[in-house]
């Protein structure tokens, strides 16, 4: 579904992504990991259009979408959770889902995803006329990942998504995109920095170090290679 | 009292004309953390589109009349919300991701392009602005003495007011402004093509500053190119008043400097009255730095 291929990314004269290639298959949960500044969130920038690559190739669908600008590869089926959430703080909650399906047109699509929005996070239901703002942090996850799902993505990239959050919401959250993979045959691309827990629910997973992949494998493989547990699981 | 009242009804028409103005100054500093120092000049612009457009509109509608001057004011309104499209896009977006200055520097030259050239192509010396109302003379209400043009420049302000009020919190592309003000790159991700609000605030703002200046000139309808520079400034510093980026901010800010400024005229004195709502400004910035309405800016963390 999702093809990378050499790609070179970066911000002003600083390369963030040396050559890095990866893929997403249709239907699959593959996860980013490695250390701070592994270039992790650059990917998914360069995926969404927030930064232009420098060099190499990204197919999606079969279609080359490098450089698109962020608006027209939401049209695309891609929707990009960013790192800090970036909900919009005054809006109210349903605003901000709307927000998410600003592009679909069609009014009873769109009372649709928002049920099923509701139907996934019935905690944002409750908040609905509240301001983003108010939100929990926990909450306010849960509303960037609703309002990405309102665009009706085919391909979903997360960017930490239990950043900042308490053990047992993230348990919650990440059975969250376990059911919404499932659900909806949706693919997702999960950048995270608690690798045990990205490990456990991914299909496959890439080893980032500052900018290239050092790693991949399926998860399995990768929680029992003994340089990975070293590095990133907590060595035991 | 009766006095005091007229005070008030005179400040409240003066008022409303610097709200319609220091909203655009709010909207695109709501958007791009950038004061558009040419907004004054749309003003400008606004009156003199009035004034060339006028004697077409007198060919196909009765003028002086209220449906005739309705008309001019629409097409002075979309005259200057193409030059306010524009001027976005030839002077501020190709410095949209260059420091900040340099797009201030750039409104500050834009301005003195719109003004001196103002100069050249239209006169230096005033004009007599036509008449676009008739004088239906005026009423005493309970001994106020209103004229037909304050209530025309109030009611219309109003009603523009209430029109922007709906289309910021009820349309799509009020939404989606609201949430490029919030966060430009969120926005993007949702598939909101930033470009294109953003032109729509700098045609929506300019729209605005136009219905101003042909109002203002009804009401005084001497007008030249520089005439935009004062009320300019004043609107900016009602914006600030109310606390720039905030819409309801800015409306409050416009009432107050234009009340101040007619009370100052007409009970102290009127050599001074530029000076005093200047220092209302002062003051009230002492007491709340962010504006009457204005948020506390938190540092992001």
């Amino acid at each position: 579904m999702l093809e990378i291929k050499n790609l070179v990314a970066g911000y002003g004269s600083i390369i963030a992504l040396h050559e890095l290639s990866l893929t997403v298959p249709a239907g699959r949960i593959v996860t980013l990991i490695g250390s701070n500044g592994a270039g992790k969130s650059t990917t998914l920038k360069a995926l969404s259009g927030l930064i232009k690559p420098m060099a190499g190739t990204i197919f999606y669908q079969g279609q080359p979408i490098g450089g698109m600008p962020p608006h027209l590869l939401v049209r695309q089926g891609l929707a990009h959770v960013p790192e800090g959430r970036m909900i919009f703080r005054s809006l109210t909650v349903l605003e901000n889902l709307l927000m998410g399906a600003y592009q679909v047109r069609d009014a009873s699509a769109i009372r649709k995803e928002l049920e099923f929005v509701y139907a996934t996070f019935p905690r944002l239901k409750e908040r609905a006329s509240q301001m983003a703002g108010t939100l929990s942090g926990g909450e306010q996850q849960m509303l960037a990942m609703g309002r990405a799902l309102m665009s009706r993505p085919k391909l979903l990239m997360l960017d930490e998504p239990s950043l900042g959050l308490a053990p047992m919401l993230v348990q919650s959250i990440f059975q969250k995109i376990v059911e919404i993979n499932q659900e909806r045959q949706l693919a997702i691309l999960l950048v995270e920095q608690n690798a045990n827990r990205a490990l456990e629910i991914a299909h496959h997973g890439y080893v980032l170090e500052t900018g290239r992949v050092i790693l991949d494998g399926d998860s399995s493989s990768l929680r029992s290679n003994p340089q990975v547990r070293a590095a990133y699981l907590g060595g035991v | 009292m009766i006095e005091f009242l007229q005070q008030l009804t005179n400040g409240l028409a003066l008022g409303s004309i610097l709200a319609l103005v220091a909203l655009g100054y709010t909207m695109v500093y709501g958007i791009l953390r950038f004061i558009n120092f040419a907004h004054g000049d749309l003003f400008m612009l606004g009156a003199f589109a009035g004034y060339y457009v006028a004697p077409w509109v007198a060919r196909a509608l009765p003028l002086p009349s209220l449906s005739g001057a309705l008309v001019v004011l629409a097409v002075s309104m979309l005259v200057c919300a193409i030059i306010g499209l524009l001027i976005e896009r030839f002077a501020y977006r190709p410095l949209r991701n260059q420091p900040r200055l340099t797009m201030l520097i750039t409104a500050i030259g834009v301005s003195l392009f719109l003004e001196n050239g103002g100069q050249w192509l239209l006169g230096a010396a005033p004009k007599r602005f036509p008449l676009l109302l008739p004088a239906w003379g005026q009423w005493k209400i309970a001994g106020l003495t209103m004229n037909s043009n304050q209530c025309v420049v109030i009611l219309v302000t109003t009603l523009m007011l209430l029109a922007l009020r709906f289309i910021v919190l009820n349309t799509r592309m009020g939404r989606a402004m609201r949430a490029v003000a919030c966060n430009p790159d969120a926005a993007a991700l949702m598939g909101v093509d930033t470009n294109r609000v953003i032109a729509f605030t700098f045609a929506l703002g300019s729209a605005l500053a136009a219905a101003a200046g042909v109002l203002f000139a009804i009401n005084y309808p001497s007008i030249d190119p520089l005439m935009g520079i004062l009320p300019g400034l004043k609107a900016f510093v009602a914006a600030v008043l109310g606390g720039i980026g905030n819409l309801p901010g800015a409306a409050l800010g416009g009432l107050i400097i234009g009340i101040t400024e007619t009370m100052v005229a007409g009970y102290i004195s009127s050599t001074y009255k530029d000076a005093i709502a200047f220092a209302v400004l002062i003051i009230i910035l002492l007491v709340r730095p962010s504006g009457l309405l204005g948020k506390r800016e938190n540092d992001k963390v």
